[in-house]
């Protein structure tokens, strides 16, 4: 019986068969490496938030010691968007609309309260934790978070970033908030966000 | 040739930059790096941080249960059951003791109303503001992270970003002395002691020349009259 090498062995299901090696450990290490320190925000400041926000962006905390300075006021030219503020019922579809129009990879990090859970806006105008709407990956607590506070989610997302897989994506779903719909109206484990 | 001068300015504070004269920045990153460039600014005295639960000297719980904090809190984000105290063997003085705490930090908005409506000064807050979430679930603390720990001092969650003074100054303290209060609280101690800390020394108050509070000290005045009812 013929050896079989391992370029045959793989062949089938191409670099995912690879698995991990010298080569590819390292390739994904740089990869991890320079995603997590050229982390470009698109600027979605919303409310109070977006203030320490751009405090952060200041000389006093500055964000360009992590390489990411530069707020990008288009989405396709970012890689993170920093929901900053309470999302309105009718900010909803405009966020989901700058967070399609961002290029993978992308994250999302939930500035303060109201953007990560309504916060004290327990009602029918605010939306009620932007994880409804896309998946987020860090939550900053505080009303508003200060500027450390943001720095230490950012961090927190730069682990997340550097730990992680470069060619994973997003499923269905995936870091959504499945809602229950209690009312009887609506089906019942609606999963909004995510990619459909 | 005015143009020169205004460039002149800016290569002179660019190089302060690198002398030191004019760095305003503080290097804050959360620990992954080391020394000056991992610096937290000082907070206030009176800021608003992340709450703990405070316990007497004797290690009872202040906590009596009374749901007061949650009833107060415009976001609610705090949910409290109360429950009868084994009288063998009981968790905090008096009747009933705070069966079940929590606070989920993804509403809370740090107003302090809930310290102020407690009244034992059980729930204050502490000066520690770095920390984040990963999920939703993450951010609900219960009573096992924030009752303080036998020393008295907070329970440092790996999760969060504690340093030097961030757990000072989390006491009754901290409501009793506020300077828009009564003056007539002012050099006077109304407030309990608590585990770790001892009973607070007051603040000399803004009447006084000498307005200063040091930082972590000692009172000794177990001689006042009100003191949260134990004892």
């Amino acid at each position: 019986m013929a050896e079989i090498s391992p370029l045959q062995k793989i062949l089938p299901d191409g670099l995912a068969g690879l698995g991990h090696n010298v080569l590819t450990a390292r390739i994904e290490d740089v990869v991890n490496w320079s995603r997590a320190r050229s982390l470009w925000p698109a600027t979605f400041g919303l409310a109070c938030c977006a203030i320490e926000m751009m405090a952060a962006g200041g000389a006093h905390y500055d964000l360009s010691r992590f390489g990411m300075e530069v707020f990008r006021a288009s989405p396709r030219q970012a890689d993170l968007m920093i929901v900053a503020g309470r999302v309105s019922q009718k900010m909803a579809p405009v966020l989901r609309q700058i967070y399609d129009q961002m290029m993978e990879p992308k994250w999302v990090i939930s500035m303060g309260v109201c953007a990560s859970s309504g916060g004290m806006f327990n009602n029918y105008a605010i939306v009620q934790g932007v994880d409804q709407i896309v998946p987020v990956d860090v939550y900053a607590p505080g009303c508003p978070p200060g500027p450390e506070t943001l720095l230490h989610a950012i961090i927190t997302l730069h682990g997340m970033i550097e730990t992680g897989e470069i060619l994973r994506r997003r499923a269905t779903g995936e870091g959504a908030v499945q809602i229950e719909q209690r009312d009887g109206q609506t089906a019942s484990g609606l999963a909004i966000g995510g990619r459909r | 040739m005015g143009y020169l001068e205004g460039f002149a300015i800016t290569w002179r504070k660019f190089a302060r930059g690198f002398v030191g004269d004019d760095i305003v920045t503080t290097e804050y990153s959360a620990g992954t790096r080391s020394g000056r460039h991992d610096e937290k600014r000082p907070k206030p005295e009176r800021f608003h941080g992340r709450h703990v639960l405070n316990r007497y000297e004797d290690g009872m719980e202040k906590c009596i249960g009374c749901e007061l904090c949650a009833g107060v809190c415009p976001a609610r984000c705090i949910y409290v059951r109360g429950r009868d105290n084994d009288p063998a063997d009981p968790t905090s003085p008096g009747e009933r003791y705070g069966y079940v705490y929590e606070i989920n930090y993804l509403r809370c908005i740090h107003c302090d109303l809930c310290v102020e409506a407690c009244p034992t000064e059980a729930i204050t807050e502490s000066k520690l503001f770095e920390f984040s979430f990963t999920s939703r679930e993450d951010a609900i603390y219960t009573k096992d992270e924030l009752v303080v720990g036998d020393d008295g001092r907070p329970k440092r969650l790996p999760w969060e970003d504690w340093r030097v003074g961030d757990d000072e100054f989390t006491s009754g303290w901290v409501r009793a002395t506020a300077p828009q209060g009564s003056a007539a609280y002012e050099n006077r101690v109304a407030w309990s002691g608590e585990l770790g800390y001892g009973v607070r020394a007051p603040e000399a108050g803004q009447a006084s020349e000498s307005a200063t509070v040091v930082p972590g000290s000692h009172g000794h005045g177990h001689d006042h009259a009100h003191d949260g009812g134990h004892h």
